[in-house]
């Protein structure tokens, strides 16, 4: 089973922090993989954050063949950081030979566009990218996105954490939202792009849980949009659902609730806005999830938040100081992190409220 | 003696053979008078006894006449195998007998140039079922657990109604942060996911509808499930379109409009809209032939409400004035859904056929938005009356066709959009949950029975040719005949109990699948809840192969 975990702050935090976030709930996951995405960064990153950075793990002919694509494609590279490694014998970690982390400048004709042109330009140079070191497995492109960096990689999470050394913290490579995981989907089979964190266009999303509607979302949202891919995982479809309702439909985030688990009729009727829910209930009936499911998400403004299954028949507790939020699927892990906080204002939510954590750090309950 | 020619009809001809224990028969009469084809009549038979009275034997003969029960053997009057002679006999004394030498298909043809026709069900039994091929197989456990069916709740309802693709819902957000409907979507109302199917007011006895109508509204009322009920082609009695009751009804039209102008003439006094219109273009017992209804089940206020004298009632097996898909779709819907200012949802419904896609797939993609459900009638269905050709070996087997539509929406993205419900035979083996559960695994919204509907009522036909003569007016358990001494053997308030308990136990069965596989909304679509085992039903079905 997955465990799941988020740190929020005001200040830029070590992904050692979510390596202890994790750690201690390793009963709960079976430590085949370590994955985390951050938004948010500071550290070497801090100066670019209005330029894409490319999260990129793969083989020597993969950086030529990325490297290629991208400056055929008009981008220009300016900043590139590699992790330093430490590959010790007897450590358990199916690693790939190269990590790249680059930044870039955006083709010289883009610079004028708008927006949304450049973020359309972003995700279907990753797509394209993907596509490209697919073949022969030259390598995985998780993000390609300003402000994010994502790193998945198999084998043991204390061992991943030796390898790349993010058990000791530093100032260069950090950020104010982690979201992370400690398993790699072994329902089925081990594929770096399986595990979660998933990221899209600003949006990140990570589950813990069972999508029993997988193949209807599946069936769906394939046709929904182009970035809508892989489907390695079935909780995929939670960041593919957030994705298409709050960006594409451009509904705000508290209808993400209600298109994923929606009330049930009975309760619809009782509302005031039932034309409203009733409407979307149906026209969206296939992105519907059941089963057991807490996710965690991220918005591209930064904002997080976390919500359940109509059952809540998975845990999670959010819990705070003053300047950090942590969102983890067991207390223990907030413990780690935040042993002086006061443990008696933790919020475990409900099966029908999202708990939303602003930019100011304030922790808003939304019932559906 | 009467001279036998080898051509004269026998009861070896007949589909039927009676078996007749006159040891046992008491005379009382009881079945001849029950018989309401008259295929069994008295008849004095020549015995001859022989006896012995002395201390030494020394046989006797004696002849005496005996009265005994005898089978007609003509061609109107020929026995169905109804089994309601064993029913009243106090002795069981007589009894139909199955005949697979029957020459009756023969012989019929040539003694009356003419087509055979009668109602029921397809006669050839066509070994297993396609459903019966499939199970619920993906089991939860562990990781996502299953549900309690009795703890839990949950959503079984199905969408009537043209669904709106998410980009097209009329909404703006409003200053709260909220979305607000801005503009008009068409009409969708969730209804219980089995919708009981069209059966006229003339194909079936007043008692008979007025039981469905009773029941349909008991299940409303009293317990809460939503059930709707089609008034198939032919109208509804005034009463009831001038009463709240009316939501409960789905209004059919089919190319007869027989009783439509009396539904318009009702409109300004009706206070509630209708639960749908259901535009009837063709059906699965019979497709490409117009309803049928023949003169002797004309009754009087079969007369009234069509407003037909007594004549047998063809429907055209085209709506006239339709040549194309686009113009049903402006024409016929656009008309309906203005007949009750865009409030009611309107559906088609049409038979299986191997061109079904591209019918639905022309209807999905229409700009219009204004199909509300696509009714999509399998060859195992029933009927009143038809040609016994087509009912025999025309039309298209429902299961896979059904898949093919849900699967030509998905590759389009277009899934849900025009509800899919799908009929045909389903529930034929008693069980209509399990049935309605695996075609909505399959892809479909909802489903609709007609035929189980009047199983549960008491009608003893079967897919073995036993009875099955529905369009003879001679019902002979009061179901589908105008004829009071028939219509009056139906107690309308039990065949309204035993619809009422069906619904009751089916809706318990549900939960029941539901709750194995994790669920507590109706799994459209989720094919892979389902495996076959069947290689060729897999891979036709596009899901699991297992064995
Ligand atoms: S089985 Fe039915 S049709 Fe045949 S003789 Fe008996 S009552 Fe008449
Ligand atoms: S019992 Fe009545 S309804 Fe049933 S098959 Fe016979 S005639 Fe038709």
């Amino acid at each position: 089973m997955c465990r799941i975990g988020a740190i929020k702050s005001r200040n830029y935090v070590h992904p050692s922090q979510a390596l202890l976030l994790m750690q201690s709930q390793q009963k709960g996951h079976d430590n085949s993989g370590f994955a985390m995405v951050m938004h948010d960064l500071g550290g070497i990153f801090e100066p670019y954050k209005h330029l894409p950075t490319l999260s990129l793990a793969c083989t020597n002919e993969g950086v030529r063949i990325a490297e290629d694509m991208l400056h055929a494609a008009g981008f220009q590279r300016v900043m590139q950081w590699m992790p330093e490694t430490d590959p010790r014998p007897g450590l358990d970690i199916n690693a790939m030979p190269n990590y790249i982390f680059q930044t870039y400048d955006y083709p010289k004709f883009y610079k004028k566009e708008d927006r949304q042109t450049k973020e359309d330009l972003l995700l279907d140079m990753r797509l394209k990218l993907r596509r490209a070191l697919e073949q022969d497995d030259q390598g995985y492109v998780y993000s390609f996105w300003p402000d994010v960096v994502t790193l998945k990689e198999i084998g043991d999470p204390k061992d991943i954490g030796t390898y790349f050394k993010l058990w000791e913290p530093n100032d260069r490579f950090t950020a104010r939202v982690i979201t992370a995981q400690c398993r790699q989907n072994t329902n089925y089979d081990i594929v770096r792009y399986a595990a979660h964190p998933f990221f899209l266009q600003g949006y990140t999303a990570l589950a813990n849980g069972e999508n029993t509607f997988y193949l209807k979302n599946v069936e769906l949202q394939r046709k929904l949009h182009r970035g809508y891919i892989g489907f390695e995982s079935d909780s995929q479809c939670f960041l593919y659902s957030l994705h298409y309702v709050h960006r594409h439909l451009g509904w705000p985030l508290s209808y993400y609730k209600h298109v994923i688990t929606p009330l049930p009729f009975e309760e619809i009727d009782g509302r005031e806005d039932r034309d409203s829910l009733l409407a979307i209930r149906q026209s969206l009936a296939h992105l519907e999830i059941n089963g057991p499911n807490t996710i965690i998400g991220v918005l591209p403004d930064n904002t997080l938040f976390t919500c359940c299954d109509t059952k809540k028949l998975r845990p999670v507790v959010v819990g705070r100081d003053a300047d950090t939020v942590v969102i983890s699927s067991e207390v223990c892990g907030i413990n780690e992190i935040l042993p002086e906080r006061n443990w008696e204002k933790d919020i475990y939510p409900h099966e029908r409220e999202t708990v939303v954590i602003d930019n100011q750090l304030e922790v808003h309950r939304w019932r559906q | 003696m009467e001279t036998v020619k080898v051509q004269d009809i026998t009861a070896n001809d007949l589909p039927w053979v009676i078996r007749y224990d006159a040891s046992r028969c008491t005379l009382c009469g009881s079945c001849v008078a029950a018989c309401s084809f008259r295929a069994i009549e008295p008849k004095v038979e020549r015995r001859r006894m022989v006896f012995s009275e002395g201390d030494l034997p020394e046989p006797k003969q004696r002849f005496s006449a005996v009265p005994v029960i005898r089978q007609v053997r003509n061609l109107t009057q020929y026995c169905r195998g109804c089994g309601i002679c064993t029913k009243v006999c106090p002795n069981d004394a007589i009894a139909p007998a199955r005949n697979p030498d029957t020459r009756h298909p023969i012989v019929t043809r040539c003694v009356a140039g003419d087509s055979i026709k009668r109602g029921g069900r397809k006669n050839l039994e066509a070994g297993t079922r396609t459903l019966d091929k499939l199970r619920i197989g993906r089991i939860s456990q562990m990781t996502d657990p299953s549900l309690d069916a009795q703890r839990h709740t949950f959503d079984l309802l199905a969408p009537f109604g043209r669904i709106m693709p998410p980009g097209k819902l009329p909404f703006k957000i409003g200053t709260d942060g909220k979305l607000e409907p801005d503009g008009q979507a068409p009409p969708v109302r969730w209804i219980y996911p089995v919708v009981i199917g069209d059966m006229s007011i003339g194909a079936l006895s007043w008692r008979m509808w007025e039981a469905v109508a009773m029941a349909v509204a008991y299940l409303n009322e009293e317990c809460g499930l939503p059930v709707r009920m089609c008034s198939g082609e032919g109208g509804v009695p005034v009463r009831l379109l001038k009463s709240k009751y009316l939501k409960y009804m789905i209004l059919q039209i089919a190319s007869g409009h027989f009783g439509w102008n009396r539904i318009v003439k009702a409109m300004p006094d009706m206070v509630e809209d209708p639960a749908g219109v259901l535009i009837k273009i063709g059906q699965g017992a019979k497709p490409g032939d117009g309803g049928l209804l023949m003169a002797q089940k004309v009754a009087e206020h079969i007369q009234a409400i069509r407003g037909v004298p007594k004549a047998d009632l063809l429907s055209p097996p085209n709506h006239q004035g339709l040549y194309s898909i686009e113009e049903s779709v402006q024409k016929m819907f656009l008309s309906f859904n203005a007949a009750f200012k865009f409030r009611v949802p309107v559906a088609i419904k049409v038979a299986a056929s191997a061109t079904s896609v591209s019918v639905f797939n022309n209807l999905v993609r229409d700009p219009y938005n204004i199909v509300g459900g696509f009714f999509l009638d399998g060859i195992d269905g029933g009927t009143g009356a038809a040609h016994e050709v087509s009912l025999d070996h025309t039309g298209h087997p429902i299961v896979s066709k059904l898949r093919d539509c849900y699967l030509a929406a998905v590759s389009q993205g277009r899934q849900g959009q025009i509800p899919l419900w799908a009929a045909g035979g389903l529930g034929r083996a008693g069980d209509l949950a399990a049935d309605a559960f695996k075609m909505i695994a399959l892809g479909a919204n909802g489903v609709f029975t007609g035929k189980l509907i009047l199983q549960m009522a008491g009608c003893i036909g079967n897919e073995m040719g036993r009875c099955n003569a529905c369009n003879t007016g001679l019902c002979p358990v009061g179901i589908t005949t105008q004829e009071p001494r028939l219509v009056h053997r139906l107690d309308p308030e039990k065949a309204a109990q035993n619809i009422v308990n069906y619904f009751l136990a089916m809706d318990q069965e549900l939960r029941k699948l539901m709750a194995p596989i994790g669920n507590s909304s109706l799994p459209v679509g989720r094919a892979d809840a389902l495996v076959a085992t069947d290689r060729g039903v897999a891979e036709r079905l596009q899901i699991q192969y297992v064995c």
